[in-house]
């Protein structure tokens, strides 16, 4: 079957697609978007995370046939106009709270979707926020920082916390 | 395979009598993974995503009628009074993309014993009911009917799930889970339990612990009976460890990689002394205040 919809703003469309095919499979194999990972296939991890009709949701549980018409945000949606990094991305990088990189993409969109919500998190929902995305490398502690100076930057340009 | 995108309710139970082997998928927590691991290869899936009054509920003040797809975020954010219980279940579900996704009524398609909104539903009240569509007319089946065994329900191929019609609590509601960490956890087991003031009953549900979820009726009755619905007197210790072991005897664990059976019978008479603490001081407050 062939599903169109829009992927960080731009019109795309695949063809021949498999009827039990995921969002996922559309947007790294067919539309040329490999940012999000496949790793768990069964909403485990979140590293697949992307935004639904700006929703947080797990690519690989979405079936691609369920987006005709809609729309999707991916981890290079997040970029500036100009395709510098965006403040989350420039946060994780800055904090290092990137190793291997492959949870990379679902903690950033997660994030950019919690600071939306709470541009001032506390520790706990940011924890909480984030309980759906395994990253085996950092322990977390960096992600944490990384949360919280996109934070400050974001919430704070005054100058706050 | 085919693709069915109805866009209306009534295409959707059209395609569901012209296709009665089609699966459902509305947020695809459960679905999806059956077909990424090629478990499962239905003849057709039918997306409910097109139909907007899934996701919408209402309520006539006595009860409230929930879209089968409302997904748990929007339960825990707009009916954590009138669902205490469920709104908890909902709090435990997965993780927050998750929960954006998965709804009640993809809890009762899939109807596994772990599904985590069950325990909630039958503690609500026997007058829980699953509104069951077809082309052939409504049905309202009553929530201690509707499951059958593991994985499996009481629905006719051709129907879906429209509504969950669930009475709005009358006492204080909990619901407590055993898992290995806070989130994306199946558990291991899991309790609800409420408070019915109004007739002076006890609604209880278990999950993870038979077959299907179930109600524990000997310990409802034995807890109704010795509660003091009047003064609000704290339950005695014998009471309170009788209920535990009524809630366990109405188990019926397996064990398996998530736990043992002999644990999962402890564990839920301790969910079940537990939520009975934390119920029993919210219905002391409640007492007070309309005292």
């Amino acid at each position: 079957m062939r599903v169109v919809f829009t992927a960080n703003g731009r019109p795309v469309e695949a063809d021949d697609v498999w009827e039990g095919e995921s969002l996922l499979y559309v947007l790294r194999e067919r539309v040329g978007l490999p940012g999000s990972k496949n790793a768990c296939e069964q909403g485990e991890c979140g590293s697949c995370t992307v935004y639904l009709d700006g929703v947080p949701v797990c690519a690989c549980l979405v079936a691609a046939g369920q987006v005709q018409g809609r729309e999707v945000r991916t981890v290079e949606g997040l970029a500036g106009p100009d395709g510098g990094l965006g403040p989350v991305q420039q946060a994780f990088l800055d904090a290092g709270a990137v190793q291997c990189g492959f949870c990379t993409p679902g903690l950033l969109v997660q994030t950019d979707a919690l600071l939306a919500q709470r541009p001032r998190p506390s520790d706990a929902d940011i924890r909480e926020a984030l309980s759906g995305n395994l990253c085996r490398c950092t322990g977390y502690e960096k992600i944490m920082d990384a949360v919280r100076l996109a934070s400050a930057r974001i919430a704070g340009a005054g100058g706050g916390e | 395979m085919e693709f069915l995108r109805p866009a209306t309710w009534d295409e959707a139970l059209v395609a569901m009598a012209e296709h009665p082997g089609a699966l459902p998928v509305s947020g695809g927590t459960d679905v999806m993974v059956e077909l990424n691991f090629d478990l499962r290869r239905p003849s057709a899936i039918l997306d409910l995503n097109r139909v907007g009054e899934l996701t919408e509920w209402s309520t006539d003040g006595s009860s409230v009628r929930l879209g089968a797809a409302v997904p748990y975020a929007r339960i825990i954010d707009e009916l954590s009074v009138p669902l205490p219980g469920l709104a908890l279940a909902a709090r435990t579900v997965g993780s927050p993309q998750i929960r954006n996704r998965g709804s009640v009524g993809g809890n009762l398609g899939a109807a596994s014993p772990a599904g985590d909104a069950h325990p909630a539903l039958l503690a609500a009240g026997r007058g829980v009911r699953v509104e069951a569509h077809s082309v052939r007319g409504v049905r309202l089946i009553p929530i201690d009917e509707f499951y059958l065994g593991v994985k499996r329900h009481c629905l006719a191929p051709d129907e879906l799930i429209r509504a969950v019609r669930i009475p709005v609590a009358d006492g204080p509601q909990q619901f407590s889970k055993v898992g290995t960490r806070n989130a994306m956890v199946i558990a291991v087991c899991a309790f609800a339990l409420a408070l019915h003031p109004a007739d002076r009953t006890v609604g209880t549900g278990l999950g993870s612990a038979a077959p299907t979820p179930r109600r524990a009726d000997l310990a409802e009755a034995y807890l109704a009976d010795a509660l003091a619905w009047e003064s609000g007197d704290p339950p005695a210790d014998g009471v309170v460890r009788r209920f535990g072991e009524l809630v366990a005897a109405a188990a019926d664990p397996i064990d398996d990689v998530r736990g043992t059976a002999a644990y999962r019978r402890h564990a839920l008479a301790v969910l079940a002394r537990r939520t009975l603490a934390w119920c029993w001081n919210d219905y002391r407050e409640q007492l007070g205040r309309t005292a």
